[in-house]
């Protein structure tokens, strides 16, 4: 039934043109009909999506390529096309170059982490162990949900060398807490460790999920040919998964090379540019007015972006 | 035979006792830092300050929510993020489920150019737009506006293939027999298709309500004087202007941020897991 107008529809024009014109008229009218139904449900859609998404990725390319300031706003024609120029200096500016290499070790050594944490998690919570799986899911799923402006502060906090209920706790067992956060060696890892404590959830309901869909009977042959727990994971479990992995790989890659939040509250991008990120730098030079160069910046940061997933979604082509 | 069991058994006793105080441990890891700002926002400034640090609020207090409210203008923020997030969800809502059915059930030229768009901007942050997108609210005069607050968000990408996935699985033997039955294109729309995508609604609705709630780039760089703080932004600010020393009336404000979202995920959390688990594997 589905399929039948789509079928009909070519015989009957064909008819229609041999025979008599009316009918194909009726059909270009039918045709024409449909067409504006379609556009009529895109259209509030299409509008607002042209003119606040669509026309802003290409307007920040052009923007790019110019000296535009917010000085520039009200006076359009001030506005200069300089080429290459923002580009050339970003690559000289050592702040950007320096937040680049921040952004890139939160990257390379938070996702990792997050995804093995998630795993080990989902493992957890998959192995026969029944009791309480609820509790622990919602329980691990909880930061995810929350503001990480709100959950920044509160680790900030938690985080002070003097007060902090983390040197504290670590005062109990006679260790002398650092000063995390003040510490240019510290603050980073302090805030990967925070992003994979808050981003780790939600890798593993994915996970969960994907490791249910994994067939049993696979467990079963395995166990049969006498593969330990560990071979089960390494052979099995892991194969089989690869494609949620890596999606969980490229959703938390795209989320970590964005991440603004956590030095913006817990340390202003400091000690001295320690944890200051690519998306600190875009904003800090927008909030200098400097709106060409950092729209070039947030285009380099896109281009690092599509490269991640490019090469992570390679990496799942391959076994395919 | 019988005690290579047992001890397999008691093997299998040890190992779960062991995940079980792993997971214990961990789960306290994540849940015990929003118990202490729960409970330290009771706290007096004195005693969240005190070495060691108090688990239990020794002295009780209602102060810093006093001073949320009165010396600061939390209820206004609360508004407005409530505002900006409900206008948000609901236009999502509309417009995501409107071209959603046309993309997925309706023949019209333009749509796989539409689609494409709508795949491609999935992959584009908010960090590459926001520059332009300030200059255009900025032309349009909408800075500092809850216009200027809304209408960027007001449709996503990803709401649009979330519904059309989800509309693509309603038979389209349904929709013909309302045709049949001489019903308007957006009456079936609206009183066939919709009902049957409550769940697809409720897990976007969710979502969007929750990214909307917790925003803060975009509210940062609009929201230009404090009445039209959203919470985040507030919080923010707050923390890192002149009262980032008070750790109870920021703790309070975390509280405030954080808990009307604990309490709908703890209501709603099955939509959550069901939602991020579907959306996730697609």
């Amino acid at each position: 039934m589905a399929g039948a107008p789509v079928a009909t529809a070519p015989a009957r024009s064909v008819e229609g043109k041999t025979s008599d014109r009316p009918a194909g008229s009726v059909q270009r009218r039918q045709r024409l009909r449909r067409a504006l139904t379609g556009w009529a449900f895109s259209a509030p859609f299409t509008v607002l999506f042209l003119v606040f998404m669509a026309v802003p990725v290409v307007v920040s390319l052009v923007m790019s390529f110019t000296d535009l300031r917010s000085t520039d706003l009200r006076n359009p024609f001030a506005v200069n096309f300089v080429g290459l120029d923002n580009y050339t200096r970003l690559f000289s500016d050592d702040l950007f170059l320096r937040s680049s290499v921040n952004t890139l070790v939160f990257v390379v050594v938070g996702v990792p982490l997050t995804i093995v944490v998630a795993l080990a998690a989902a493992t957890a919570l998959n192995s026969g162990l029944l009791r309480f799986r609820a509790l622990f899911r919602v329980g691990f799923y909880l930061p995810v949900v929350t503001s990480i402006v709100a959950v920044a502060v509160v680790w900030r906090f938690l985080l002070d060398p003097e007060v902090g209920l983390v040197n504290g706790l670590l005062g109990v067992v006679g260790i002398d807490g650092p000063s995390w956060l003040f510490d240019t060696k510290l603050a980073l890892p302090s805030l990967i460790v925070m992003a994979t404590w808050r981003n780790f959830g939600f890798l593993m309901v994915i996970f969960l999920a994907g490791l249910q869909a994994i067939p049993g009977d696979l467990y079963e042959a395995a166990t049969l040919d006498g593969a330990s727990r560990w071979q089960q994971f390494r052979h099995v479990t892991l194969p089989m998964l690869r494609p949620t992995l890596l999606f969980g790989g490229v959703v938390t890659g795209i989320g970590y090379l964005q991440f603004f939040e956590e030095p913006f509250v817990m340390t202003q991008g400091g000690p001295l540019s320690s944890t200051l990120s690519v998306s600190y730098h875009i904003y800090n030079q927008f909030g200098f007015g400097n709106y060409g160069y950092a729209a070039a910046a947030s285009y380099v940061l896109f281009v690092a972006i599509v490269a991640l997933s490019v090469i992570q979604f390679r990496f799942l082509g391959e076994r395919k | 035979m019988t005690t290579m069991d047992r001890g397999v058994r008691g093997r299998d006793r040890v190992a779960k006792a062991v995940l079980y105080t792993i997971l214990s441990i961990s789960l306290l890891a994540v849940v015990g830092p929003f118990v202490w700002m729960a409970l330290s926002s009771f706290k007096p400034e004195g005693e969240i300050r005190s070495v060691p640090p108090t688990w239990w609020p020794e002295t009780f207090t209602l102060e810093n929510f006093r001073d949320l409210f009165s010396r600061l203008d939390f209820p206004l923020f609360f508004f407005n993020s409530a505002l900006v997030a409900l206008a948000v969800t609901v236009g999502n809502l509309l417009f995501c489920s409107l071209v959603g059915y046309a993309l997925a059930k309706l023949r019209y030229p333009g749509k796989r150019v539409l689609f494409l768009a709508v795949l491609g901007m999935l992959m584009v942050p908010g960090m590459v737009t926001f520059v332009p997108q300030f200059v255009l609210v900025s032309n349009m005069g909408l800075t500092n506006t809850y216009a200027g607050l809304i209408l960027p968000f007001l449709v996503g990408p990803f709401g649009v293939f979330l519904m059309r996935q989800f509309l693509q699985s309603i038979p389209d033997d349904l929709i013909e027999a309302a045709r049949v039955d001489g019903a308007g294109e957006f009456r079936i729309f609206w009183r066939v298709v919709l009902p049957l995508c409550r769940p697809a609604l409720a897990t976007l609705g969710i979502l969007t309500f929750l990214a909307s709630w917790n925003n803060f780039l975009w509210p940062l760089v609009v929201a230009t004087t404090e009445d039209k703080y959203t919470l985040p932004v507030a919080l923010a600010l707050y923390s890192i202007g002149q009262n980032r020393t008070d750790f109870g009336l920021l703790l309070a404000g975390a509280v405030v941020v954080v808990l009307p979202v604990l309490i709908v995920f703890l209501l709603l959390q099955r939509h959550f897991m069901r939602g991020i688990a579907t959306t996730g594997l697609k």
